[in-house]
């Protein structure tokens, strides 16, 4: 049933809504087609059939029954693992987490649940999202469909690279400096970050909290839109949620407009580090943005710049403080609890050894990098001069956008310096995997809503554009994203992805 | 500013992570290259700018004090790496000589 596979998820859900097919048959041909090819792209850490199947038909006997069915209703995703859902681990990539089974459903999954989405399994990804590329996993690396040697990006590689190949048509992925933005690029898919607050936190294992938020990935701008709208949303559970109406997304993906829309292209994040075929993809699009109507303008965010640095202290600080909560306790890995050599407990290795034990065997290369420098960004004598600065850096970063839109209804750039990179080419050179989400982390520091969509190729590997909006215009990205990905599919006479090798 | 392979080691005992010598020895000179790129952030003059925790400013959210269900006991215990008599099992808190 390759046929169902290429399908987008609006097409799966309304042909499912025709009786065409049915949720069970989609969700069995997402199983085989994981079954064939995970072993080569590894975008998997658990695979749940018997539930993915128990779903779906639930959504079918719902149809049977004449009630009414969502737009989603028994289309598969891919759920990063970095969300909690009843009956299915959660690991966050790391070791300290292996095996745990969290005892509540995170508001997306239910919301999820609520929609009829058929949750087929957890998403690999980079150890608590910190990374590029997903070689930071302590369960091995996913792979990039357009080339198995290369990176599928990071940190929700694993959900961009079920989606690249066909595995499911939708994933769910975080975004703290560009995770769901820079795999998307690299992957040939749209990714968005929703405005900061716009969905829930809930039952999202905490990375950095005030950077943190959920989103879609998908193969169409329509799609993402249709996964943003069912995920987004005031909830009472997560106190930063927004208490406001969630932008119109689907509505802006279909009126696909740029005429008289003013498109600001940010001079910092084009020029030196951004490969040449990426530019000139990124220039192409632009071009077809002012062809089709758009009023094309040249802005700059001078502290842009130092957004990179900011983002590397205040992450890393509030890393430091959320994963403390992993101390061997409550849950998760406990290392070195034993009776002492006198049979008894006095003599035992104390709380405090076993938990130091526990986080040095259950937390990989990176986590320790970021757990350290936080720890030393939050250090009395240095706080000022580094997380209170960054903290500073911050507010003129958020200055800068505030400027361009004074201008500007929406800004854009290359969403990432380069093509995927080979597996193993940054792995152990952390400044050089930073790099990677440089014009990704303004939007996170400012929290405004950014999405990422496929461009072309350069070097036979997709290029991504990222559009930028102001908070709470996340309709925006739609509008445009939906005006340029209909142009590029005309002039290239198909998706992008139907260039992808088949696997 | 350089950060020794001393002070990387007193901040992972204040972050109670256990590092073996050969992370140290590989940890200690990344860090110092990751901080020395992030002390960029001091170039900028922002003296008189006030500091942003948060990109979405809210303040004081509150919720009606209502009787929510929450997680059973076996629920909470159910993750944990020991338990004994319904309760979370934890290594010794105070030393011997205590």
């Amino acid at each position: 049933m390759t046929d169902l596979l290429h399908l987008s998820a609006a097409e799966t859900a309304a042909a499912i809504a025709r009786g065409e097919t049915s949720a069970v048959e989609v969700t069995r041909a997402a199983l085989e087609r994981i079954e064939k090819v995970d072993e080569s792209v590894h975008a998997f850490l658990h695979v749940a059939p018997d539930a993915a199947l128990a779903d779906a038909r639930a959504v079918d006997e719902r149809k049977a029954a004449g009630e009414p069915l969502g737009p989603l209703a028994g289309v598969p995703l891919a759920l990063k693992d970095v969300f909690t859902a009843r009956g299915m681990p959660t690991t966050c990539g790391s070791r300290i987490l292996d095996g745990w089974y969290p005892p509540y459903d995170a508001t997306v999954v239910a919301k999820l649940r609520a929609a009829g989405v058929i949750t087929v399994g957890k998403a690999n990804m980079d150890e608590f999202a910190m990374g590029s590329s997903t070689e930071n996993s302590a369960y091995g690396p996913s792979r990039n469909p357009w080339d198995l040697t290369r990176i599928p990006g990071g940190s929700s590689g694993g959900s961009a690279a079920a989606v690249a190949a066909f595995e499911t048509p939708l994933a769910l992925g975080t975004d703290t400096g560009g995770s769901i933005r820079q795999p998307a690029a690299v992957c040939g898919l749209v990714g968005v970050k929703p405005t900061y607050g716009g969905v829930s936190r809930y039952g999202l294992v905490a990375f950095s909290s005030s950077l943190d938020q959920a989103g879609p990935l998908a193969r169409t701008v329509n799609d993402a839109a249709l996964l943003h709208a069912a995920i987004a949303g005031h909830d009472p559970m997560d106190s930063t949620s927004v208490e406001a109406a969630v932008p119109d997304v689907v509505g802006a993906a279909r009126i696909a407009d740029v005429t008289g829309l003013r498109i600001g292209v940010v001079k910092e994040l084009t020029g030196p580090g951004f490969a040449p075929g990426v530019v000139a993809r990124f220039s192409e699009a632009v071009d077809m943005l002012a062809a089709l109507g758009a009023d094309v303008v040249e802005v700059s965010c001078p502290h842009f710049e130092y957004a990179l640095a900011a983002y590397y202290l205040i992450a890393p600080s509030e890393c430091s403080s959320n994963l403390a909560r992993f101390d061997a306790m409550r849950f998760g890995l406990r290392v070195g609890d034993a009776v002492g050599a006198s049979g008894g407990e006095a003599d035992a290795p104390g709380a405090e050894e076993v938990m130091s034990r526990t986080r040095g065997a259950g937390f990989g290369a990176e986590v320790k990098r970021r757990i350290i420098l936080g720890t030393y960004a939050l250090s009395s004598g240095y706080y000022d001069a580094y997380y209170g600065q960054a903290q500073k850096v911050r507010t003129l970063i958020g200055r800068d956008f505030a400027a361009a839109y004074e201008t500007c209804d929406v800004l854009v750039s290359p969403t990432t310096p380069t093509v995927a990179f080979p597996l193993g080419e940054r792995v152990d050179d952390p400044v050089a995997m930073y790099l990677t989400d440089l014009a990704t982390i303004p939007s996170n520091l400012a929290g405004g809503p950014a999405m990422s969509l496929p461009a072309g190729l350069s070097d036979g590997l997709p290029v991504g554009f990222q559009i930028m909006a102001p908070a709470f215009a996340d309709d925006r990205l739609y509008r445009v994203g939906a005006a340029l990905e209909a142009a590029l599919d005309v002039r290239r006479g198909h998706p992008l992805l139907d260039e992808a090798p088949v696997l | 500013m350089a950060i020794t392979r001393d002070e990387v080691a007193n901040l992972a005992r204040l972050a109670r992570m256990a590092l073996s010598g050969d992370e140290l020895d590989h940890l200690a000179p990344q860090l110092d290259v990751i901080l020395g790129s992030v002390a960029r952030v001091a170039e900028v003059a922002a003296a008189d700018i006030p500091p942003t925790s948060h990109a979405v400013p809210l303040t004081n959210v509150f919720r009606s004090d209502l009787i929510r269900p929450c997680l059973s006991q076996a629920d909470a215990l159910a993750g944990a790496p020991a338990t004994e008599d319904g309760r979370f099992r934890v290594p010794r808190i105070l030393d011997p000589e205590d």
